[in-house]
């Protein structure tokens, strides 16, 4: 029998010829990754260790990374704690892929992986956020784990007792519209799954319009997969994933290329022409709550905010500073942006997107989660609405539970901020 | 036996159950005064210590989806809650597990607040309603943990058999 993509990473991480869907692994972890939340793993760890008269060593810090991003820098003497009790841990372990708060080496950490190359397709990747699906995008089988889990995975280097999860093929053909992009994509799959749709399932990607979509693109489609429920997403490495880790991660060892077999068994296969999709709008207070633009248009708006894990790449810049350069944001509309490394930063400055923004009115943020969990920067008032490229429209969001949160591509923010309102990015503007 | 003190519905996210506005604080001991925050009646009796251990919370589908914060177990396993639901999302099921959180697993479950349910090995009984309901099993990958007490006694139990071994 056929093996899917998930099921050959886990039958090479436990050295065997197969596994099938159900089969209960201990996987070896080639990546482990966490941010600020690893002051609650280094917690748990040492409670491992406690009284066992075992010197409390990660199994391998070279397969530990560590990124500050949820609230950088830190917004009280808390998290400043926190931070420095990540610091000292690190520099006692040993471990160097740590991305500190630095103008010349930081981000969000769904950014800073496939940046510096610390992702390679058929590796396993635990991390204690539940983004972590985003990886997926370079062919790994890659899931969000808690701290306690992560804690063990640190002292033992494998994820215990973890069940081979069934895949759902998601197959897309045909060619993005103007302004439609890889996220109405996946805002509109995961309007058709619903938010428990793929629960304890992987999202494998096929189809000629993944095939031609950039590692950029392919980041936010797996990205999202969580908010349908998934364990992971996962597009099959190809010369993009190549090019990508070489060129722009600058990978210089040789790259595991693979595919599923083609007499692979799926729990369920989906197929999607993306040339009829329209933009989509996931509306309060559900990712699953997902419209087509004309359904919201119009809607008044108080902040816009284009960032995060899941569009806050050069590209998504790219394609706002289109829209942007030369206009205004509306009166009475706050708009945020906050490019999700420090490296995209600089290139945004370099071609002008950054000079646009500021002229057009909107805020440039430092590289971070920024206003996405509300936890550190444009809390929402009482009865605002937002509209964000983020991932995540859950009530309290983005720091006020009394506010709505919209979810939409960078091309639709871009466009809506110069209206004040949900707006059309293929009718507003030029 | 023991009674149903909040009941919510379906999707409630880990941003309702620990705001991610809390998650700098992330000692177990001080998790439980941020739990449902958002719904003040309930938040403050958690605050008070008003609910006697092995206290009810009955949700619908996919409990917990949302973000892998630990936050959102430790804060009802301070206050030894059970969660009833129908279904649980995959990280906050596991994150539940890990931390020792009662859950039950129940598709069907009809109760209310003020309800008094009762646990047999596969059913709940409401004895409210004097109707039952059938329980799924938690995934049996995972009931070595739960009998460990979580996965940080089985963790460590691990580590000293395997040094016990060289």
């Amino acid at each position: 029998m056929g093996m899917t993509m998930v099921e050959k990473i886990l039958a090479k991480a436990t050295n065997q010829a197969a596994v099938k869907a159900g089969d209960v692994l201990e996987p070896r972890v080639d990546m482990a990754m966490s941010h600020e939340n690893g002051a609650l793993v280094i917690n748990q760890f040492s409670e491992i260790y406690k009284d066992t008269g075992l010197d409390a060593k990660v199994w391998d810090p070279s397969k530990i990374a560590i990124i500050f991003d949820h609230r950088v820098p830190a917004e009280s003497s808390k998290t400043a704690s926190n931070q420095k009790k990540i610091r000292d841990f690190v520099a006692k372990q040993g471990i160097v892929r740590f991305h500190d708060i630095r103008g010349d080496s930081g981000g969000i950490c769904h950014q800073i992986l496939p940046e510096f190359g610390y992702v390679r397709p058929g590796n396993v990747v635990v991390g204690t956020d539940s983004h972590t699906t985003s990886h997926g995008a370079l062919g790994a089988f890659s899931f969000g784990i808690g701290a306690t889990e992560m804690a063990a995975v640190w002292a033992l280097g494998r994820v215990l007792n973890v069940e081979v999860s069934g895949t759902i093929k998601v197959v897309c053909e045909g060619k993005f519209k103007r302004h439609v992009a890889p996220k109405d994509l996946i805002l509109h799959l995961i309007g058709k799954l619903t938010a428990e749709g793929a629960n304890f399932k992987v999202i494998e990607f096929h189809g000629s319009a993944i095939e031609q979509m950039s590692t950029s693109g392919r980041l936010v489609i797996c990205n999202m997969t969580v908010e349908a429920g998934a364990t992971s997403g996962i597009v099959p490495p190809d010369q993009e994933t190549i090019r990508y880790l070489q060129e722009e991660a600058g990978v210089k060892d040789k790259l595991d290329i693979f595919g599923p077999d083609p007499d692979a068994v799926y729990d369920q296969v989906i197929t999607i022409n993306v040339s009829k999709l329209e933009p989509q709008i996931a509306c309060p207070h559900t990712v699953d709550n997902v419209k087509p633009i004309k359904e919201v248009a119009g809607i008044k708006l108080n902040q816009i905010v284009i960032g995060s894990c899941t569009n806050g790449r050069l590209d998504d810049l790219a394609v706002a500073a289109k829209i942007l350069k030369g206009k205004k944001v509306a009166h009475q509309t706050r708009m945020l942006i906050f490019p999700a490394s420090t490296r995209i930063y600089l290139q945004a400055l370099k071609k002008g997107y950054i000079a646009t923004f500021m002229e057009a009115g909107a805020v440039v943020m430092n590289s971070g989660c920024g206003p996405c969990l509300g936890v550190h920067q444009g809390a929402l008032a009482d009865g605002d609405v937002a509209l964000a490229t983020t991932n995540r429209n859950f009530k309290g969001r983005m720091g006020n539970p009394n506010a709505e949160v919209y979810l939409c591509s960078p091309a639709v923010a871009a466009a809506s901020a110069i209206t004040g309102v949900i707006t059309d990015p293929r009718k507003g503007g030029k | 036996m023991a009674k149903v003190v909040f009941k919510v519905g379906d999707d409630v996210s880990t941003d309702i159950i620990y705001p991610g506005r809390f998650m700098a604080t992330v000692l177990p001991t001080e998790t439980p005064q941020f739990a449902f925050i958002d719904y003040p009646e309930f938040n403050a009796k958690v605050k008070e210590k008003e609910f006697p251990p092995q206290s009810i919370i009955v949700a619908g589908k996919n409990f917990g989806c949302g973000s892998s914060r630990e936050q959102a177990a430790s804060c009802l396993k301070g206050p030894d809650f059970v969660v009833v639901a129908k279904n649980f999302s995959r990280i906050f099921l596991q994150n539940a597990i890990n931390l020792g959180l009662k859950m039950v697993i129940c598709p069907n479950i009809e109760a209310n607040e003020g309800d008094e349910l009762e646990f047999t090995a596969d059913q709940v009984i409401n004895k409210t309603s004097g109707k039952s309901f059938a329980i799924v099993a938690l995934p049996k990958a995972r009931q070595v943990i739960i009998d460990a007490g979580g996965l940080i006694p089985f963790t460590r139990k691990l580590l000293l058999d395997t040094k016990g071994k060289h």
